[in-house]
């Protein structure tokens, strides 16, 4: 399109507030359109959105749109999508960014196909080719053992961020912006899916996502048993159990425990893996965790590359006397 | 009758290989494949190709595999044959060395579907482990118009529509559409069946019909490069990791215990 310009972002805000992976993405647009000095425009998609767009301008948007229709109470990926179409042909955006989360896994894509584009994929960093001002990304490829750096050939530039890559913007009640009131309509019945059935397989305790300590197994602890060992251990650190895809399949533990590229990205303060071997396929839903303890036998194993601190041992050992000091420390 | 499904699948370089082997030419900015390891069937492909043999089972499917790529091992590409699928189509051009572009893909992809008559249902992997783009099936079911449900974890079909458990971050839930369809699955599908040796016998014999672009009709517009690589490189890590030593074992996990407490990890 001729003279599109500045940023659009998509954010989603459940319940009024808008989402962490919403001010991620402010924080990687605000960057992209003072280099490129150029507006930052917000798209917050819902039935009732509140004053999310107002929070969104404190955390880095010059423009927020609030787009509403009572068809867009839940998510769903049909009705989003047209909703995404609209007010990206209202903005003109040259650049669009999304976040590649449970979401926009699906929307990311469909929006660059639907508007013929190309999309770069679950990128750690966006940034402005100094030369051109197109959109260079830098995304993990072969499951993260090499990094590819891509640029869209047409407008707009799409992009999917993967969560928690950017730290959002301290949320700034003075930074001033234009909210912009934009009623869609949307035909519900142009849903091609219908959600039949919602099953929840919540973990107890605190999310996966939200711990601030994760202590997760692998194939190595060679069934499921381990994992009460885990918990325990988890469970006197105020944190939570993961595990990597290798366990998953096993059996050992329910889909939603899993870390990895196809699985939870987490970031941690601390990550303590027990008998995982460190894939990259793992690594990349853990390696912004700020400190990894790997627990393994073989010394040769991947894991070791990735950690900070590390024990060469036997995890049938090491995780009782482990949660024995630990509850020494802890309760002393 | 029986249910008339395709299923994407793409010979990759096997994701297990040793990080050792893993080797990238950064002048052609492409993947040098492991002399020694055979390519593979992309893991959540072959999940795609159980789940289309599971309503097979069920209630009888015609099962036809696309592929595209520019060489294959075409005793790798014929698992799927071996498995229990009936037809195999190979989409050969050196064009797809550009694989970075998904759109691309797409365009040949769907070019097939329509010179294949159609489908009731496509069945795809969720993502391949090779680029990681996770786009193809989403841009073949925009493409066409198609109902799309991602991630399942169960497919079934139901008269004249699928039903699919689809993963959600706590738990999952049960979404249908009428056909056709496309359905993106995932690694929680289960262990794809091992081939029989009668599969395997009848797949040897079965030849695969392979068309290049010249095959098919797609405007040449809609084949101009959506993405450029720039540049593919090896990250560097430079994690030095504190080995905690002890007397045994136990002592080590005591030390490690007192370094996370001193570190105010814990």
């Amino acid at each position: 399109m001729a003279d599109a310009t500045g940023i659009l972002v998509f954010g989603d805000a459940p319940d009024g507030q808008l989402a962490s992976t919403a001010q991620e993405l402010l924080a990687a647009g605000r960057s992209l359109a003072d280099a490129l000095n150029q507006e930052l425009a917000v798209a917050v998609i819902g039935s009732d959105v509140a004053d999310a767009p107002q929070q969104a301008i404190a955390h880095g948007a010059d423009k927020a749109y609030a787009v509403t229709s009572p068809a867009l109470a839940d998510y769903h990926p049909d009705l989003y999508l047209s909703a995404m179409q609209t007010v990206a042909a209202e903005a003109n955006p040259g650049i669009i960014l999304i976040a590649r989360n449970n979401e926009g896994r699906e929307l990311a894509p469909r929006l660059a196909f639907r508007l013929g584009v190309g999309l770069a994929q679950d990128c750690l960093e966006v940034s402005a080719d100094a030369g051109t001002g197109r959109l260079l990304a830098n995304r993990p490829v072969y499951g993260g053992s090499a990094i590819a750096v891509v640029s869209c050939t047409q407008t707009p530039q799409i992009a999917a961020i993967r969560p928690k890559t950017y730290e959002p913007m301290d949320a700034d009640a003075g930074r001033t912006g234009q909210v912009v009131a934009f009623p869609v309509d949307i035909d519900a019945g142009a849903a091609k899916t219908r959600v039949v059935d919602v099953v929840k397989e919540e973990a107890e305790g605190i999310k996966l996502e939200d711990a601030r300590i994760v202590v997760s197994g692998g194939r190595g602890l060679g069934g499921p048993e381990p994992f009460s060992q885990l918990e325990e251990l988890a469970g006197l650190l105020g944190g939570a159990v993961g595990a990597s895809r290798a366990a998953v399949d096993s059996g050992w533990v329910p889909a939603n425990y899993q870390v990895g590229l196809t699985g939870k990205t987490i970031t941690p303060d601390l990550y303590i893996t027990v008998a995982i071997s460190g894939a990259s396929q793992h690594m990349a839903g853990c390696s912004g965790s700020k400190a990894i303890v790997a627990i393994n036998k073989d010394a040769d194993a991947n894991i070791f590359k990735e950690a900070r601190y590390g024990v060469v041992g036997d995890w049938e050992k090491v995780i009782p006397a482990l949660t024995e000091t630990v509850r020494e420390l802890t309760q002393s | 009758m029986p249910v008339n499904i395709c299923v994407l699948a793409k010979q990759v370089v096997d994701p297990e290989m040793p990080a050792a082997a893993f080797r990238i030419d950064p002048d052609a900015r492409q993947v040098v494949p492991p002399a020694n390891i055979p390519p593979v069937v992309n893991g959540f492909d072959e999940n795609a190709v159980e789940a289309a043999l599971q309503i097979k089972d069920e209630q009888g499917a015609n099962i036809t595999v696309i592929s595209s790529g520019t060489t294959f091992a075409l005793d790798v590409m014929k698992k799927p044959l071996s498995m229990g699928a009936d037809e195999l189509v190979l989409l050969q051009d050196d064009a797809f060395a550009n694989s970075v572009d998904s759109f691309f893909t797409v365009q040949l992809l769907t070019a097939a579907i329509n010179k294949l008559g159609g489908f009731d249902l496509i069945i795809c992997g969720r993502q391949a482990s090779d680029w990681d783009n996770a786009q193809v099936p989403l841009g073949v079911a925009e493409t066409l118009g198609m109902a799309c449900i991602t991630l399942g974890k169960k497919v079934d079909v139901q008269d004249s529509k699928v039903v699919v458990e689809r993963l959600a971050p706590d738990g999952f839930e049960v979404v249908e559409a009428d056909m056709p369809a496309l359905v993106t699955v995932s690694n929680e599908l289960g262990q794809p069946r091992y081939p029989t040796l009668r599969g395997i016998m009848a797949a040897t014999r079965k030849r695969p019909t392979v068309w290049t672009t010249g095959d098919l009709d797609i405007d040449d517009a809609r084949l101009e490069p959506r993405l450029t690589l720039h540049d593919l490189f090896v990250p560097e890590r430079d994690q030095d990791c504190e080995i905690i030593e002890g007397d045994d074992d136990i002592d080590a996990a005591r030390r490690l215990a007192l370094r996370l407490r001193e570190d105010r990890l814990i």
